[in-house]
């Protein structure tokens, strides 16, 4: 829709008007790109006093690393975090509206948002795109009811676990907890585990690699240790491949001034929520 | 043949001591056959801000449109410059839309957070999945190339002119092993006081 | 009564015979790179040997020495890698006993390029590279396709990052688009750092590269071996 003062505001939701030239290209074989995907290992399991969620930090664009250290574990809630596999841009993008739709539920009804409300969200949202949206979730949270964790698949599904892993490194996980995971572990114990089957998946799926990205959910608390665990290390390299300067032939130089301008910098005023 | 090479394109984008590069090559071809020397996908978004397309050339140009006018809209709104975080998410949302048909386009945004002057670089794919490492990013046909050597290359806290030669040297071997892109290259260098941009001296074949 | 006219069809009885394919080939990733000097030529390969997302060892040698002055590099479809260094290995026997010498650096790339082109409907799926010691004492690299075309040059790279580390030798070794190119020899020493050097970089964005670099120095006072660990993720 146009209008004279402001045109092109977008309409909610996805559009699909490059669709039809979109699928005319591919029938004259040009093949649509891959997006990148996250080929990711993520990991789940409910302890004692919460749930601990586990990521890996490699994304993937075919064969090669698009992202060496990227974040896997979303925020959703206070109480909720939520690790993606599959499409980046589908877990990043589909989290981000579920945390939004949240917050504003939590506002509505003065309360804490619930991990089943979360997960209903997920799944009523996943399966009305039929897969397309290609998000694989591992849901944890802890809540009045507490702790859950939820697995939620593309088409989906969701299953309710004590411990869980999603993937293409998830074999790799699930093995090292169907060894050593048990009903009400220590806090401690519990990391080590989640530590123990990322790294099961760095080292033994190409899919995930890098480091490990733990998030600790109690009742009341949560700790997001990023780069928990730094899984490998970059070599070190034996030169220095600095240039001289004038190493490369230019042709034209042009020099643009950038005027000062002062800058007063307004603190953000806080959205008004007395009610809460 | 994806689309995205279809047109053919190298770029790459550093973040120096203090300042931010941009580069990319000037060739603008059908398939194999090269129709311009002097094709231009990073564009000025702001005195610090700039964004490169690179990918199918009609998405390029209508890409950038849509930016600006985005980018136009939201600093006359908020009467203030767009910070490049908030440019990118921008970006980010506007390709997301299109999830089911995307635009063959894999941005990449370098700039100066306008009032800290804080470096910044991203890239995304084509539907808009943000990417910020803390050292480099790269995106177009070229993008094996350019891994390999930016991953050698690059060292942190590079001073504007060494960052010059670094992205440069970068860019131009990584083109020459790819058959469609080239032909030329522009490197932006970013500062808090200045913008420099230089053509570079290339093989043209 | 018999019908007569149009044939009824029972699918399970069609005259149309049934085809089905099977992908003979798989990629097994792993990279190699060459670099050739005045009077040595260094080889590496990743010892990485992987399919799809999983890794199947962590410890394999992908150089093959075909005889005291000549090693050749493999990487790419396993199998045939195995096949084509076993007949590699007896004609090289063949012709020692034939001759009653070694065959030469360039008469093995040269051997290697007609062994390839002989199975041109049907390849081996492997990307090449062959380097040794020319009888002047010379070191030299010859890289090739999987059908057999022979490229003699001074360094190279192939396999999976093969891509990502061209550019870069083009530029280190090569001293390319560089305003003063340095006119020294190269030294050993700056082969083997470069070598070890884009390895790292390789491991950090190719996921079939990693865990170990096996390098072979070869000079006229023979082979030496050296490894280098790598990422393991």
């Amino acid at each position: 829709m146009s209008y004279v003062l402001c045109p092109e505001i977008p309409e909610p939701g996805f559009s699909f008007e490059n669709c039809k030239r979109n699928a005319l290209l591919e029938s004259k074989g040009f093949t649509t790109p891959k997006a990148i995907k996250t080929g990711t290992t993520i990991v789940g399991i409910v302890y004692k006093d919460g749930v601990i969620l586990g990521a890996d930090t490699r994304a993937t664009e075919d064969t090669t690393v698009a992202d060496k250290n990227c974040e896997k574990i979303h925020f959703l809630a206070p109480n909720m975090y939520c690790c993606g596999a599959g499409t980046a841009a589908d877990t990043e993008m589909t989290t981000q509206m579920v945390a939004a739709q949240l917050e504003l539920h939590k506002l509505y009804t003065n309360r804490e948002a619930r991990v089943a409300t979360a997960n209903q969200l997920l799944k009523q949202y996943l399966f009305s795109y039929q897969g397309y949206i290609g998000a694989a979730l591992i849901l944890g949270g802890v809540d009045i009811e507490g702790p859950h964790l939820h697995m939620i698949y593309p088409h989906g599904s969701s299953v309710d676990l004590p411990y869980a892993t999603m993937g293409s490194g998830s074999l790799a996980a699930i093995s090292v907890f169907e060894l050593g995971w048990k009903p009400e572990m220590g806090e401690e114990e519990g990391i080590q585990l989640v530590r123990n089957a990322i790294a099961a998946g760095i080292f033994n799926d190409l899919g995930s690699g890098s480091n490990v990205d733990v998030c600790i959910i109690r009742k009341g608390v949560v700790d997001y240790r990023r780069t928990y665990d730094e899984a490998n290390k970059k070599g070190v390299r034996q030169g220095s491949y600095k240039f001289p300067r004038g190493a490369t032939a230019v042709l034209s130089t042009k020099v643009v001034d950038v005027e000062e301008v002062s800058v007063t910098p307004v603190e953000a005023e806080r959205m008004d929520v007395a009610a809460f | 043949m994806s689309i995205l090479a279809y047109n053919g394109g190298a770029m790459v984008a550093m973040k120096g001591e203090n300042c931010v590069a941009i580069a990319a090559d000037r060739r603008f071809g059908i398939q194999a056959q090269t129709v311009a020397t002097n094709f231009e996908k990073v564009f000025e978004m702001g005195p610090h801000l700039f964004v490169g397309l690179p990918g199918l050339a009609t998405d390029t140009q209508t890409v950038m449109e849509k930016l600006r006018f985005r980018k136009n809209l939201y600093e006359l709104k908020e009467n203030r410059r767009i910070s490049p975080k908030v440019f990118a998410a921008m970006i980010s949302n506007m390709l997301y839309e299109k999830r089911f048909g995307p635009f063959f386009v894999e941005p990449v945004v370098a700039g100066l957070a306008p009032d800290t002057f804080e470096p910044y670089i991203c890239n995304m794919d084509l539907i808009g999945c943000l990417n910020e490492p803390s050292d480099f990013v790269v995106g177009g046909t070229a993008s094996a190339q350019l891994y390999g050597m930016c991953e050698s290359l690059w060292e942190p806290n590079l001073a504007p002119d060494d960052l010059f030669e670094t992205i440069s040297q970068a860019l131009i071997n990584a083109f020459d092993r790819d058959a469609i892109s080239g032909w030329g290259a522009t490197v932006y260098i970013v500062e808090k006081d200045k913008v420099t941009i230089r053509n570079l001296k290339t093989r043209m074949d | 009564m018999m019908q007569t006219g149009i044939r009824p069809y029972y699918p399970d009885y069609s005259t149309v015979p049934v085809e089905r394919q099977i992908n003979p080939y798989a990629d097994n990733g792993g990279s190699v790179v060459a670099i050739a000097g005045k009077d040595f030529v260094v080889i590496g390969a990743d010892t990485r040997l992987s399919s799809g997302f999983s890794i199947y060892t962590r410890n394999q040698n992908k150089l093959f020495p075909l005889s005291e002055t000549t090693v050749l590099g493999c990487s790419g479809c396993w199998c045939d890698t195995l096949t084509l260094t076993r007949i590699l290995k007896s004609r090289m026997q063949m012709y020692h006993q034939e001759h009653n010498k070694n065959m030469s650096t360039t008469a093995a790339a040269q051997m290697l390029s007609t062994m390839l082109y002989y199975k041109r409907f049907f390849p081996y799926y492997i990307s090449n590279i062959l380097v040794g010691l020319d009888n002047e004492g010379k070191g030299c690299v010859y890289s090739y396709d999987p059908v057999g075309h022979c490229e003699k040059a001074t360094y190279r790279a192939g396999g999976s990052a093969g891509a990502l580390l061209q550019p870069l030798l083009d530029n280190q070794i090569g001293q390319k688009n560089l305003q003063k190119p340095s006119q020294e020899d190269l030294t050993q020493e700056k082969a083997l750092s470069t070598l070890k050097d884009v390895f790292i970089s390789a491991a950090e964005r190719d996921i079939y590269t990693g865990d170990s670099v096996l390098i072979k120095i070869i000079t006229k006072d023979g082979t030496k071996e050296e490894t280098f660990d790598l990422r393991r993720d």
